[in-house]
């Protein structure tokens, strides 16, 4: 006989699979019951990252819908303090720059509006009284509940359109009703639909720039400018904006983006509760001492059966890889139950307040890729002990 | 041609437990030996030592022409792969497992197939009578058949060396009886055998009986005739005639 050298068989991808699942097989309680510590662990993560990304998303969408292309100009102060004011023919001004699409404005007026005149003039809830233009609503995207718009002749008009809130504060539900305003009547012609962008007309009760003149005293002085651009030309538009509404004093011009505080939102509810998921990773360890602790009770129990595979030709290498393949599979197995049970706590919840349901594909892959440095990690450890074994002592011990 | 040989073997455990004190022992191809002793004469070093699955402190021993001391772990692994099966006395099937795949899975350090592994089980189950048992488990098998499995697990791969730890020692005498029949017939078939025991009668049934006292062989009987020409298949050896076989041999 030849003297060849003697190379061991390698164990293929599949049978070390087999192996591993046989030795999990055997055992399902024991199975179930260290895998789900690890499936605690990653359920806690996915739904803490689900939760902030579906509530994230949701504002997004209503950021989308709403566009970002709306800027707000207002009156600041001028160099001694004083309340500036726009001229007034700035809208004039500022619908004549290139990008820009839509402009309107408000304009304060000082009266108060009550549904009768016994009611004390104090009792305003809330409610500011502007003069607008008529350009206003198209610029806003806004709508009517009920009624019209303020169009080139009812601006003339003692009438007047409600803001949704200012209408509910009134217990107005209807056009037709007369208000008082000013020292006289003015009638309801229309409502608003609620307004994200411009929260301060949803409060407000809207009558004319001729009409608030002619009857209110309105001095035409525009209070706010509201302007709608191309989304690419936003931040050029911002620029020109103070020269070309107050050419002499721009400072005196405040430019702003109302979408920015639902963008400064949506970022805020990205960045996850890191308590939350602190916690989870908390679960996760300790269902990896889980994991680690049946792979040793295991070893202990199976040394027959270490004994026997070496017999039957197993290398050391080949015990601890069958070893670890189980803490592997284990913690795998943990971590797929533990990311369906997250996604579909992500998914309840998410449904119950009307939100997308987001389940970031990175936040899957990565709670996969934690299962397995734990199970590898858990597993370690044991195989070491397996493939340390010498076959006589596993076979003797019965 | 030797399978083993063993020159001047000594085995000594913790620094003071002499377990083999300079055992000589060749044992040739197709051979059917017994190696028989009361227990602590050294018997279960012997087939650690034959088993490759432990060194011994002085002396060399060779299986299949290989010094093991020279071999490393990976290559004794792979020794035991190609040229040895073991049986054992406590069987060590998996439980839950069929009788099929537990045979197979016995080829799984060889770079065999799956496919391959199962085919070669089933025509070991099928040598060691239990063609009609491939999807029982073991808890669904008599003892006598377990072990019959445990014995189709170690021949599946035609190694050329069966080792058999008290192959009977948990088995009544019906059912010792059975698988000493299938023995005698893998050894009529060529399959060279070692049988570890303590049981007088199982050794007087082989054809060679090496006996150990205290870590020494102190005899190495041979007798003319095997035990094929009774046990064999073509004669179909029910239990009763393996048993009288062994009375009736020479001591």
């Amino acid at each position: 006989m030849t003297r060849n050298r003697l190379t061991p068989a390698r164990l293929g991808f599949a049978d070390v699979l087999r192996v591993g699942a046989a030795g999990l097989s055997t055992r399902p309680t024991r199975v179930i019951l260290s895998a789900l510590g690890i499936a605690i662990g990653i359920a806690t993560m996915i739904a803490v990252i689900g939760i902030s990304a579906s509530s994230r998303e949701q504002l997004l969408r209503q950021l989308d819908r709403l566009g970002t292309n709306l800027l707000t100009v207002s009156a600041g102060q001028t160099m001694f303090g004083k309340e500036a004011e726009l001229p007034t023919g700035a809208v004039a001004m500022v619908e004549r720059i290139g990008p820009v699409r839509t402009a309107g404005a408000t304009g304060a007026i000082t009266a108060t509006v009550r549904r009768t005149r016994y009611i004390p003039e104090e009792v305003t809830g809330g409610i500011a009284v502007q003069a607008a233009t008529t350009g206003l609503l198209a610029t806003l995207e806004g709508g009517v509940t009920k009624g019209a718009w303020l169009n080139a002749a009812t601006e003339r008009q003692p009438v007047v359109v409600l803001g949704a809130k200012a209408a509910e504060t009134l217990g107005i539900s209807r056009t037709g009703v007369r208000v008082w305003m000013g020292g006289r009547w003015f009638t309801v012609v229309g409502i608003l639909t609620p307004m994200p962008l411009a929260p301060e007309i949803e409060r407000s009760a809207l009558v004319g720039f001729p009409a608030g003149a002619e009857l209110l005293g309105f001095d035409g002085h525009p209070s706010t400018i509201y302007e709608r651009s191309t989304e690419e030309s936003v931040e050029g538009v911002r620029g020109v904006l103070p020269r070309t509404v107050n050419p002499e004093n721009p400072e005196e011009v405040n430019v702003s983006r109302p979408s920015d505080a639902l963008a400064a939102r949506a970022a805020a509810a990205g960045a996850f509760t890191n308590l939350l998921l602190g916690l989870g990773a908390v679960a996760l360890l300790v269902g990896g001492v889980g994991v680690a602790n049946t792979m040793v009770i295991s070893v202990l129990e199976r040394r027959s059966e270490i004994g026997l595979r070496r017999s039957l030709g197993a290398t050391r290498g080949q015990v601890r890889v069958q070893f670890l393949a189980e803490s592997l599979l284990l913690s795998v197995l943990g971590g797929v139950v533990g990311a369906v049970l997250g996604a579909l706590a992500t998914t309840g919840y998410a449904l119950s307040r009307g939100w997308p349901a987001v389940v970031p594909p990175w936040a899957l892959g990565g709670a996969i890729a934690a299962t397995l440095v734990i199970g590898t990690i858990a597993g370690l450890y044991p195989a070491m002990r397996a493939a340390r074994l010498s076959p006589t002592v596993a076979l003797t011990t019965t | 041609m030797s399978v083993v040989e063993l020159h001047d073997v000594t085995k000594v455990y913790e620094g003071h437990v002499e377990a083999l004190r300079g055992v000589d022992l060749t044992v040739e191809r197709g051979e059917l030996v017994a190696i028989v002793g009361p227990s602590g004469s050294g018997k279960s070093t012997m087939l650690h030592m034959i088993g490759t699955l432990d060194l011994p402190t002085t002396g060399t021993v060779r299986v299949a022409e290989y010094d093991i001391a020279e071999l490393s772990d990976r290559e004794l692994s792979a020794l035991r792969a190609r040229h040895l099966g073991f049986v054992f006395q406590q069987f060590h099937l998996a439980p839950g497992v069929s009788a099929l795949d537990n045979v197979a899975d016995g080829l799984l350090y060889s770079g065999i197939g799956l496919r391959a592994r199962r085919e070669l089980a089933a025509s070991a189950l099928e040598r060691v009578g239990l063609g009609h048992r491939l999807g029982h488990r073991p808890n669904q098998l008599s003892g006598g058949e377990q072990q019959r499995v445990a014995v189709a697990r170690a021949v599946a791969g035609d190694p050329p060396l069966l080792l058999a730890d008290e192959p009977t020692g948990n088995l009544d005498s019906a059912s010792g009886a059975e698988v000493l029949t299938v023995l005698g017939g893998l050894h009529a078939a060529g399959t060279t055998i070692a049988i570890i025991t303590h049981d007088a009668e199982i050794a007087a049934w082989c054809h060679r009986q090496v006996r150990l006292r205290d870590g020494r062989i102190v005899a190495d009987l041979t007798r003319a005739a095997g035990p094929e020409r009774v046990a064999g298949p073509e004669r179909a050896a029910g239990p009763e005639q393996v048993a009288g076989f062994g009375q009736g041999a020479p001591e």
